[in-house]
């Protein structure tokens, strides 16, 4: 019966869309570009932020002097209206660029991570609120880095 | 070390919800040496995934200069109890784990 074979080789093709579909949608995407960046400057041109204006509405809350620096909390707070998402880059680890967060409606543009800081540095926090990109930093002195052992 | 269990809490505080979650996973930069004196292997997540029934609503993309079994926090705007969070991670050997848990 040939037409009940394509029809059963049409549902298995349908049946396997379907599954594959949540595998993909796993498969989100990663700024291979910006997270391979060696230097900041080039970490902030591959989140599009090379061009960053300073705000003090956006707040980094993290610890002056980090003991260890294989753990340090820091806490993001953005207070720019219509905040979209927050990058964290660490500018003098080998890879400076940390995380960037996508805020969708529905949460509050914040986050509070603990970083891996190799040695002292300032912290970079870039915002995009409408289409543009504010920044803000913060020194961070680690006794003990947190890139090796 | 092989990914373990996740954790998660997620509280009404005022005006929001507070979200924190904790993911057993090594985060190894590629730098560190066993006690061989041989390179582990770069392993470490890539992708998480916030979602409140259903509905994404913080989407996060890591590196290794994230420290070992991260600890992330997030607040959501309003919220219910009973609201369903689930939160999701990718690493970049194609590993995942997923924690739900109702807001309390």
């Amino acid at each position: 019966m040939p037409a009940m074979n394509s029809l059963r080789r049409s549902l298995l093709g349908a049946l396997l869309a379907a599954l594959c579909k949540p595998l993909a949608a796993l498969a989100a995407a990663w700024n291979k570009e910006a997270f391979g960046a060696k230097s900041a400057a080039e970490a902030l041109k591959g989140i599009g932020a090379a061009g960053a204006v300073p705000s003090a509405e956006l707040l980094i809350d993290a610890p002056q002097i980090a003991e260890n620096g294989a753990v340090v909390p820091v806490e993001i707070t953005s207070n720019i209206a219509g905040t979209t998402s927050i990058a964290v880059v660490i500018e003098k680890n080998p890879f400076p660029l940390a995380g960037v967060f996508e805020f969708k409606d529905g949460a509050l543009p914040f986050v509070r991570l603990n970083l891996k800081i190799g040695e002292s540095s300032d912290v970079r926090v870039i915002a995009e609120a409408g289409g543009r990109r504010y920044s803000a930093s913060q020194e961070i002195k680690v006794t003990i880095g947190g890139c090796g052992g | 070390m092989a990914a373990g269990p996740m954790r998660m809490r997620a509280t009404l505080a005022a005006g929001y919800t507070d979200v924190r979650v904790l993911m057993t996973h090594p985060m190894e930069t590629g730098q560190r040496k066993d006690s061989d004196g041989k390179l582990v292997p770069l392993h470490f997540i890539q992708n998480l995934t916030v979602r409140v029934n259903g509905r994404t609503v913080v989407e996060g993309q890591i590196s290794q200069a994230i420290s070992r079994n991260p600890v992330f926090s997030f607040r959501l705007r309003g919220g219910a109890k009973g609201d369903r969070i689930e939160v999701s991670w990718l690493d970049n050997n194609g590993e995942t784990n997923q924690t739900e848990a109702a807001v309390a």
